[in-house]
């Protein structure tokens, strides 16, 4: 069994930006590509260098300072690209916590306002109470949250034994599991909404969740993922006296902690994003979900765009947070690496 | 618990002991199996091929004109017809297009940014955040935001893209289907961002490393290294990406309603309008039995080629 070198080796191949595309694309990012590693290797390409090893093509110590100066750049070129896709990216984001601060008045002015500089905080509370976000978030989080760990759950389990275990038709089985990836929710949506009414369901938590305690994109994806864990580390395992269970649970999962994080991550938005399924076997605001509180703070506030800002950010907040968390343990997940023996 | 564990044997006994052990192995590890896969089965089987099989059936039933008559038994000649009008026709293309302005896109733009996120710069977990941010926002979120941007009165966008005034952009029967298809890209971008960064973490840095001291550049490392070892994301990306297109409705329904002229009808919305504007459940079930048939044979045709060229890390 072997262990992941705690990152060590990652200034060369690693944090020199080595893995990235050439976005910077001028003459200086590819020369200065292995300056991350300069520490030792104190070599220096000149322009021509082009996919040279750098620190072994001679030149040790032509000019240290002309090489910094390039780094300087290249980091500069880069910190630019990034933050012009970042501002691409988060712009309809910004304009919106921008938007809710504003009045309908200043919203539709022109040149636009594109910083507040009186917010009024108002809007919140005003999109808040007129279109129920607390219950709808509240009912969101139940749904969804469940939904999720029960998705992860069966996921896992059904993945690892289409990875793993033996068992007659398990070729068909799988791609049972698959096609329902390939099953519309809207195909079966007539007859899946009498099957709620007969179980008795309709306008309930279980209406909302049950059809999606299993997922077919999640068995699919951990299944290919664990087909890829080493086979050393199984055959290891076994000779260890693990059983399917103990290789789950210590190898297989801990091994997959990003994958099964990006993957709750899929799950969490896929189950928040339902939209048609929930407004059509519910039909009071006790069990409906923010998705649908969308709909009627469109209604709510028409003419009044800070109020449909305001209300979409409230929506959107705690996701926001809860993904800052996430992300957090996704990235420790990631870099804490590979393998735990 | 162990087979052959009993040393006291004689070897008949052993051999006999070993034959059932491993037969009762066999079966325990199918035993296994299928309680692990029961829960998913159940699931899928009540909610997902019961009702297809029901939906089959519907389509054999003409549902009358007017409410409250009996619909009858019309058997195939239903899908015939449906599936041979213009109306499908055009539906199918528009999905088409949809699929091929969201699908590519959304693949290469979280590549990209996942790649640029991927080194190591002070404040790099700034933009980390950025790109994965639209995964707080929902289909319905990103939709209501986008709608009022584009709306030709006050919005913004309008104003920018020097749309204001007259119907707007989403009126617009040239650019409707690609504003839906801009606001998709951006709310799945941060998925497929967070996704594409999981994958490159996991590309194992002595390989680029070795390639680096081969004298490989850096756009042959990308392509040569990281690509093939990012295969099986791309491959689930792609599947997923063709899939969730295929299915895409809050977006549809929130800012175009399938307009305008139908130019943005896709077809799960002409199942939709079907459905639940026209009460008609007979071409409802036809059109969500084609549907389901596109995208069954699509992945099969993906499974097929990409089980020749999808890299498995490790696999051996």
């Amino acid at each position: 069994m072997w262990r992941p070198t705690e990152r060590t080796g990652d200034m060369v191949g690693y944090g020199d930006g080595s893995g990235g595309i050439d976005v910077a694309g001028g003459a200086g990012s590819v020369g200065s590509a292995g300056t991350g590693s300069g520490v030792v290797s104190a070599g220096s390409l000149d322009g021509t260098g082009r996919g040279l090893p750098p620190g072994r093509s001679g030149q040790l110590n032509a000019g240290a300072g002309r090489k910094k100066t390039r780094r300087y750049a290249t980091n500069g070129a880069r910190y630019i690209v990034l933050a012009g896709l970042a501002v691409i990216v988060g712009f309809p984001i910004y304009i919106t916590v921008v938007n809710s601060l504003l009045s309908s008045r200043q919203i539709a002015a022109r040149p636009p306002v594109l910083f507040p500089l009186h917010p009024l905080w108002g809007d919140f509370s005003a999109a808040f109470s007129q279109a129920h976000l607390g219950l709808y978030l509240r009912n969101s989080f139940i749904v969804t949250i469940l939904i999720m760990i029960a998705e992860i759950i069966t996921s896992v389990l059904a993945g690892y034994a289409f990875a793993y275990l033996k068992f007659p038709f398990r070729r068909l089985l799988f791609m049972a599991c698959i096609a329902t990836m390939m099953v519309p929710m809207e195909a079966t949506i007539v007859p899946n909404r009498q099957t709620i009414v007969a179980l008795g369901w309709f306008n309930s938590f279980p209406a909302l969740i049950v059809p999606f305690l299993a997922s077919g994109v999640g068995i699919f994806l951990f299944r290919q993922a664990f087909m890829g864990v080493p086979k050393d580390l199984h055959d290891a395992a076994k000779l260890d006296g693990y059983g399917h269970w103990h290789f789950l649970t210590r190898i297989v999962v801990p091994l997959n902690r990003p994958l099964i994080a990006a993957f709750a991550l899929y799950a969490f938005m896929s189950a928040w994003n339902q939209y048609l399924w929930p407004l059509i076997v519910t039909d009071t605001n006790s069990v409906r979900t923010v998705q649908i509180g969308m709909a009627e703070l469109e209604n709510v506030s028409v003419n009044h765009f800070n109020l449909i800002f305001a209300g979409t950010l409230e929506a959107a907040l705690p996701i926001f947070i809860l993904l800052i968390v996430f992300q957090r343990q996704l990235v420790r997940g990631l870099s804490a690496g590979a393998l735990k023996g | 618990m162990r087979a052959g564990a009993n040393g006291s044997l004689d070897g008949t006994q052993r051999i006999g002991r070993f034959r059932n052990a491993s037969w009762l192995k066999v079966m325990r590890e199918a035993g296994l199996a299928y309680l692990w896969i029961l829960p998913a089965l159940a699931v899928f089987g009540v909610f997902v091929f019961f009702p297809l099989a029901k939906a089959v059936w519907l389509g054999f039933f003409k549902t009358p004109p007017f409410p409250n008559l009996p619909s009858h038994f019309v058997g195939v000649s239903q899908y015939a017809s449906t599936l041979s009008s213009a109306l499908f026709l055009h539906s199918l293309w528009r999905t088409i297009l949809f699929v091929i302005f969201t699908v590519p896109t959304g693949i290469v733009l979280g590549l990209l940014l996942a790649t640029l996120a991927h080194q190591r710069l002070a404040g790099i977990r700034i933009f980390r955040t950025i790109f994965s941010s639209t995964v707080a926002t929902s289909t319905a979120v990103a939709s209501v935001i986008f709608f009022t941007l584009l709306d030709p009165q006050v919005g913004l966008f309008s104003y920018w893209l020097g749309q204001r005034g007259g119907a707007g952009i989403l009126a617009n029967p040239t650019l409707a289907l690609p504003a839906v298809s801009v606001v998709t890209v951006w709310q799945n971008i941060g998925f497929t961002f967070i996704l594409m960064s999981a994958a490159l973490q996991s590309v194992p840095d002595d390989l680029l490393e070795a390639a680096r001291m081969d004298g490989a550049s850096r756009w042959y490392r990308f392509r040569a290294v990281t690509v093939p070892l990012l295969s099986p994301t791309i491959f689930f990306a792609s599947i997923v990406g063709i899939i969730g297109s295929f299915q895409a409705f809050g977006q549809i329904d929130l800012l175009t309603q399938g307009g305008p002229n139908n130019h943005t009808l896709v077809l799960i919305y002409y199942i939709y309008q079907a459905a639940y504007t026209d009460n008609n459940y007979g071409l409802a079930a036809v059109l969500s039995i084609a549907l389901f048939a596109i995208l069954f044979v699509l992945t099969l045709a993906q499974f097929w080629f990409f089980e020749r060229r999808v890299f498995y890390v490790a696999a051996n």
